[in-house]
């Protein structure tokens, strides 16, 4: 290689090195500032790193496991209560609206809303955080266990819907 | 090392390779999509929990795997091109960004009409769906950069030069679902362990990863001749060939 292209490849690494030397130091201080929820572990004790809890009236987002058992659901509107759950720590979820589609017990989920008490949050936003598994239903029932079905309205219960909406 | 290379600096033999390249995987590229499509799209089994909105998994994936693979070869080729000074190189980086746009494009359109249904949002700013809509500018970046001069050579220097830099992006998004918490669920066959799909269900999508990525190489080659026959349009031996296609 001649010394002209040595040089030039020299630059171009070190151009390329630092860039990166330097997006690396940045993602590491931004770290979990980056996460787009908190966990149940996380609204309770704090973050890993720094320790931080978030503050009573906060808005935020919260995602775990549903808790096997755990969801409550009115007969004549759209409220649900339901816990989030990782490592054994719960924190309770409000909700007044239509549930997504994969939303069942066991499922991941994330929801938007306010944190009320140290471990309640009034979420106005639920989404289903589903995992990377893809298989049939007859072997997700074998395998698993799992028979999905997705959550049912009666018309009472989508009219209250439909009241809220003319508000 | 790379002496069998060398004779494609020239510009008429790198035309002629490129064009022989496209006429033979094109057809191939098609064949391959459709197999895997038809047979995703209607031979495939239904997922247990989402029924049959999953088998947007098979556009979705191969369109985002090479959204990536795109710019890594790209940035690589941007990289030698800076060191090399080879004017086919820089070429070829101009020719590959608005193809890697249009892929990362389709797997960003794909993702939310995924993600409306399954997870109850067109969109979220999480780490993965940030990463990879930075990935989009960087393309639009290196394609905007190469016709932003007047003088041809600074324009694909400049736009070497983003190319080599958005490299970074590329283990961001790939690492974004384990890095950080996401919405995005973690990878299914990019990863070093047994394919988290049921068999019959992964075969398709292997397929249309294979014809996503000949797909990729076919339009690549078939943009890189016309920029080349456009860069050296007075140039005689892009006359000759203008010149025949014309009659």
């Amino acid at each position: 290689m001649n010394p002209r292209r040595k040089q030039r490849l020299f630059i171009a690494s070190l151009l390329f090195l630092g860039l990166a030397a330097g997006a690396a130091l940045i993602l590491t201080a931004l770290d979990e500032n980056i996460d787009f929820f908190y966990s149940p572990t996380e609204i309770l004790h704090g973050k890993k790193e720094t320790g931080l809890k978030p503050k009573i009236g906060q808005r935020l987002r919260i995602g775990g496991m549903v808790k096997e058992g755990s969801v409550v659901r009115s007969e004549k509107d759209l409220n649900v209560t339901f816990a989030l759950q990782t490592n054994g720590d719960v924190v309770y979820v409000t909700f007044d609206g239509i549930l997504p589609d994969l939303f069942r017990e066991g499922q991941g989920i994330v929801a938007q809303g306010h944190l009320r008490s140290p471990n309640k949050v009034e979420a106005f936003e639920v989404l289903a955080k589903h995992d990377e598994e893809y298989m049939p239903p007859e072997i997700a029932e074998a395998m698993k266990g799992i028979k999905h079905e997705k959550p049912q309205y009666t018309a009472e219960q989508l009219e209250t819907l439909e009241q809220k909406k003319s508000y | 090392m790379f002496k069998f290379l060398h004779p494609y600096a020239k510009p008429e033999a790198a035309f002629d390779l490129s064009e022989k390249i496209y006429r033979y995987t094109m057809p191939i590229a098609i064949l391959f999509f459709l197999v895997g499509s038809i047979w995703g799209l209607v031979y495939a089994p239904v997922d247990y929990q989402q029924g049959d909105s999953f088998r947007l998994i098979y556009f979705h994936v191969p369109s985002a795997v090479w959204s990536m693979g795109a710019y890594t070869t790209m940035g690589i080729l941007g990289f030698c091109a800076l060191v090399w000074q080879l004017r086919m190189l820089e070429l070829a980086v101009v020719a590959i960004a608005p193809i890697g746009a249009v892929f990362t494009a389709l797997a960003l359109a794909t993702g939310a009409i995924w993600g409306k249904p399954m997870w109850g949002a067109w969109w979220v700013w999480d780490a993965r769906l940030t990463s990879e809509l930075i990935l989009l500018f960087l393309y639009l970046g290196v394609f905007a950069l190469f016709y932003s001069f007047d003088d041809k050579r600074t324009g694909a220097k400049a736009a070497c030069i983003l190319a080599v830099v958005g490299i970074i992006n590329v283990p961001i998004i790939h690492y974004s679902v384990e890095w950080w918490n996401t919405l995005h669920q973690g990878a299914t066959i990019t990863k070093f362990a047994a394919p988290s799909i049921s068999g019959d269900m992964l075969w398709p999508l292997l397929i249309n990863l294979t014809a996503f990525f000949i797909f990729f190489t076919a339009l690549t080659s078939y943009r890189f001749s016309t920029e080349l026959l456009k860069a050296d349009s007075h140039r005689k031996w892009a006359q000759q060939i203008l010149l025949k296609s014309a009659k």
